[in-house]
């Protein structure tokens, strides 16, 4: 999000989903899209029959692939070098929007200042991809406007993911893709409201909005509000939690709805740094690997329980409506954390009903200044909805960028943290099946897991044979952090030297193996990429 | 909008140039029977029985083919034209059997509402009876060939909507029957379980597995992944027995994939759900009473420095949650260490 912030000015998709068909062009770079978000995929499937151009760019063949009209099949980690690559060739063979250059964007003289670090024989060296066919690929986004840009963790999950990201803003830039219908750089979030949680402040260094916690402003407005001192350092972000907790810093937390000891990087560091704590309170559904480890655990409810909202991939804040009484005499988060304010104390915690929070919500948030339960009641509403009579906004920066000019960022490839060496010779990239969500609700749905029941590693046929390893066989994947064992799938989808796997399955933790490794602005470890070295188990 | 005015059953409709006789028909709630036609796919012409006499036309054209001109005369129940489809429908019945699992109490089939429509008591034809084994290999539906009226909606939504492919039509003539590769049982093909072509089956050839209907349906936001389906929570003796896809908004259309249709209610429902608060004694978690859990929640916290504790909030959770929980970090615990896992 960081990479959008400073290009754009906001770091949100800025088209809607309805719009992605309406492309005459869609590059799809680093996203599963059928796997992860399959209804997106649907759409983008049939774009594709009524003769949209797709380019996948992926180091896996993944099922879009089948519909492309060109597949680049670039190392993981060299997302930089490909993107650069496209826009010399742009650059070069004049397909550039000067018009929309000249009057939305700054700072194009230093990216193409940067573009001359990328000739051909270096593109091709990083990213293994014949020059020719990203030159293809180049003139084919250039020459079919609206071009969309979908991409999702593959470009973000690198220890050089907010370059990766900017690399996707300025080729948009570079083609005047962006403020208009069917185009847009359009990340695909994962999980059903992790755009709402980031709106909603719950993040180290702002408050709902965005609104910077170091700015003496936004403090003091949000101090009138909610009437007492805040503090106006950013916090710690998730990942650099849990290191202060293993070194003794953080001493206690109170942690809702997630299950880091799966789903985070380095996942023995994170069940250490948990286990160190002196109070751990965990607020979840089922008692999860997580869970297990705290002091008091406290029964929330599921979505069906509860009123609400979530806001989706394309900032549309859409109404959660509670369809049965929750279960046992679990209770919904709101309330629990409502309660544990007031016992300590708190004030601004006496709401009887989410439609009062969406209330607080609105008063204090810019963007969903027009947003209440009665209006999404006629449907949902995207942000920004400044007012009651907004009818909310499909399309970010249609006449300006957010932040005044789109800023064109130069660039240079930076190799991922790890790469494979003698010790660890394979390269692991992790992924989604569209049968799990992370790993803890699909695993108690049996016919999933019927469907989809157990992790299988993904290895090149050309490693198997090298590795002696069949299809079905026990293997060891061992990382500098762990190690986990599965039956191996030998398939070319994986590239020759990168074995992929999921990270649902607690019996097989691919989070053993990654790396915590983060990018420096955004914070986000390198998922999709760490060194490995990959045995059949006897 | 390039509009155009067409005369049906005596009444003017105006419809968008481009659209057919059926869509203008069901645009101006004129009934018209059909089997094999479907909002999301293409038009078909297969199962014959939306037939109409259009003024100056010969024959008796498909609705669901014949595009909508300006000035056509249209009537769509003509004894001629029902007299027809009592006869298509009538060779469908002698192939289907008596009972109808799709069809309870009044609510009936797609079938057999057209069935009802045309007022068909009698089966004029010697009946025929396929004994084709029922594919349960899926965990979340069945498929039961001998209700198969070969209308092709699931292998033409499964190719146009879905874009799988992951049956076709095999065989030919009286024999034609939707199949898998290989005739193989569904699960060894590439069918992702979407259950597109499961909620498009106008008979009992495709259904679900859950069987049971919603005393009520409640509409929601989908809980799994960012994109946000709107779905219909159909809802009996206080759980969450199905999920509907809603057809009426722009972000899924009504499509769903196989987590959301099919993977909800297991895991709301799941025996494993925490029901009451847990305390750490002696070692182990034991059941508490709320009052407890939630003092020793708050006291705990009180005893530490702001820079001493941190909150994780969740990208499950909904805006109010993680608003309130945001919040609570911020004044209560004075701390900005609050984060989420926007980054994983």
């Amino acid at each position: 999000m960081a990479g959008l912030a400073t290009t754009f000015g906001s770091g949100a998709m800025t088209n809607s989903i309805s719009d992605i068909g309406g492309a005459r062009c869609i590059l799809a770079i680093g996203t599963n899209t059928t796997e992860a978000h399959p209804v997106i995929g649907f759409g983008v499937k049939s774009a594709v029959r009524k003769g949209t151009k797709l380019i996948v760019a992926n180091p896996r063949y993944i099922e879009l692939c089948q519909f492309a009209d060109i597949w680049l099949r670039h190392r993981p980690g060299s997302d930089v070098a490909l993107l650069m690559g496209i826009m010399r060739v742009i650059v070069d063979e004049g397909l550039l929007d000067r018009a929309f250059i000249e009057e939305r964007c700054e700072n194009f003289d230093a990216l193409e200042q940067s573009l001359t670090g990328f000739d051909m024989d270096f593109v091709e060296r990083t990213t293994g991809v014949l020059g020719e066919q990203i030159a293809e690929a180049a003139r084919m986004y250039a020459t079919n406007s609206p071009a969309a840009i979908l991409y999702s963790m593959g470009i973000t999950q690198h220890s050089h993911g907010t370059d990766n990201v900017m690399a996707v803003a300025n080729l948009a830039m570079l083609t005047g893709n962006v403020g208009k219908p069917s185009a847009g750089v359009n990340p695909l979030r994962g999980h059903n409201n992790v755009q709402g949680a980031c709106d909603m402040g719950a993040l180290p260094d702002v408050y709902p909005g965005y609104q910077r916690v170091a700015d003496p402003q936004a403090r003091a407005k949000f101090e009138a509000a909610w009437g007492c001192k805040l503090d106006p350092s950013p916090g710690l972000t998730l990942t650099e939690l849990f290191g202060a907790a293993r070194r003794g810093e953080v001493k206690a937390v109170y942690l809702v709805g997630e299950n880091p000891v799966l789903t985070d990087p380095d996942a023995r560091h994170v069940r250490e740094a948990l286990e160190s704590l002196e109070f751990l309170a965990v607020q979840d559904v089922f008692l999860t690997e997580t869970a297990r480890l705290a002091d008091v655990v406290l029964p929330g409810v599921s979505f069906a329980e509860k009123d609400g909202t979530f806001t989706n991939t394309e900032r549309r804040v859409q109404r959660v409506r509670k369809a049965i009484e929750p279960v046992g005499s679990s209770r919904p988060d709101w309330r629990l954390t409502c309660d544990i304010a007031r016992k300590m104390g708190g004030r601004g915690f006496d709401f009887s009903h989410p439609r009062q929070i969406m209330d607080e919500v609105a008063s204090l948030t810019p963007s969903y200044g027009g947003i209440s339960h009665d209006r999404l009641e006629a449907g949902g509403l995207q942000w920004p909805c400044p007012n009651k009579e907004h009818p909310g906004t499909s399309i970010l920066h249609t006449e300006r960028f957010t932040r005044g000019k789109g800023r064109f960022v130069p660039l240079e490839y930076k190799p991922p943290a790890e790469t494979a060496d003698e010790n660890y010779p394979l390269l692991l990239t992790t992924g989604r099946s569209q049968y799990h969500f992370h790993a803890t609700l699909t695993r108690k749905v049996s016919g999933l897991n019927a469907l989809k029941p157990e992790e299988l590693v993904e290895v090149n046929p050309v490693d198997a044979l090298m590795l002696g390893i069949s299809e079905g066989d026990r293997v060891r994947v061992t990382s500098r952090r762990g190690e986990v064992t599965a039956r191996a799938m030998v398939t070319d989808a994986s590239p020759a030297g990168v074995v992929s796997m999921t990270f649902h399955f607690s019996e097989s933790p691919a989070n053993l193996l990654t790396n915590p490794s983060l990018d420096p602005v955004a914070k986000i470890p390198e998922l999709k990429v760490c060194a490995v070295r990959v045995e059949k188990i006897a | 909008m390039d509009a155009i005015t067409l005369t049906i059953d005596g009444a003017a409709v105006t419809v968008r140039r481009g659209a057919t006789v059926l869509e203008a028909a069901q645009q101006a709630g004129i009934y018209i029977p059909t089997l094999c036609s479907d909002h999301d796919l293409e038009p078909y012409g297969g199962c014959r029985l939306c037939i109409v006499e259009i003024e100056k036309m010969a024959g008796l054209p498909t609705a669901c083919t014949t595009p909508a001109t300006s000035g056509m005369v249209v009537r769509t129940a003509t004894p001629a034209v029902n007299e027809a489809r009592r006869d298509i429908v009538a060779l469908l019945l002698a192939d289907y059997p008596d009972d109808c699992p799709a069809c309870t109490g009044d609510d009936r089939c797609d079938f057999h509402q057209v069935v009802a429509y045309l007022g068909l008591d009698e089966q004029p034809f010697r009946r025929l009876h396929r004994s084709i084994p029922i594919d349960s290999s899926n965990p979340f539906f069945e498929r039961d060939l001998d209700y198969c009226i070969a209308c092709g909606k699931c292998v033409r939504t499964c190719d146009e909507v879905v874009n799988v492919d992951a049956i076709e039509m095999a065989s030919r003539g009286y024999t034609i029957l939707p199949s898998a590769f290989g005739g193989k049982p569904i699960v060894q093909s590439n069918c992702i379980s979407c259950g597109e072509c499961v909620v498009r089956c106008p008979t009992a050839a495709l259904m679900p597995k859950e069987r049971r209907l919603p005393a009520q349906e409640v509409k929601t936001t989908c809980p799994y992944c960012g994109v946000g389906c709107q779905i219909y929570l159909g809802v009996s003796d206080g759980q969450v027995i199905s999920v509907r896809g809603d057809r009426d908004n722009d972000v899924n259309r009504g499509l769903l994939c196989v987590k959301g249709r099919f993977g909800v209610a297991g895991y709301v429902n799941h025996p494993e759900r925490l029901t009451l608060p847990l305390v750490r004694k002696d070692g182990a978690l034991r059941e508490t009473t709320w009052d407890e859990a939630l003092e020793m929640v708050a006291g705990r916290l009180a005893g530490f420095g702001k820079g001493e504790v941190a909150v994780i909030s969740s990208a499950k959770c909904t805006n109010e949650d993680n608003y309130v929980i945001q919040k609570f970090a911020r004044t209560v615990l004075g701390t900005n260490n609050i984060d989420h896992c926007a980054r994983l």
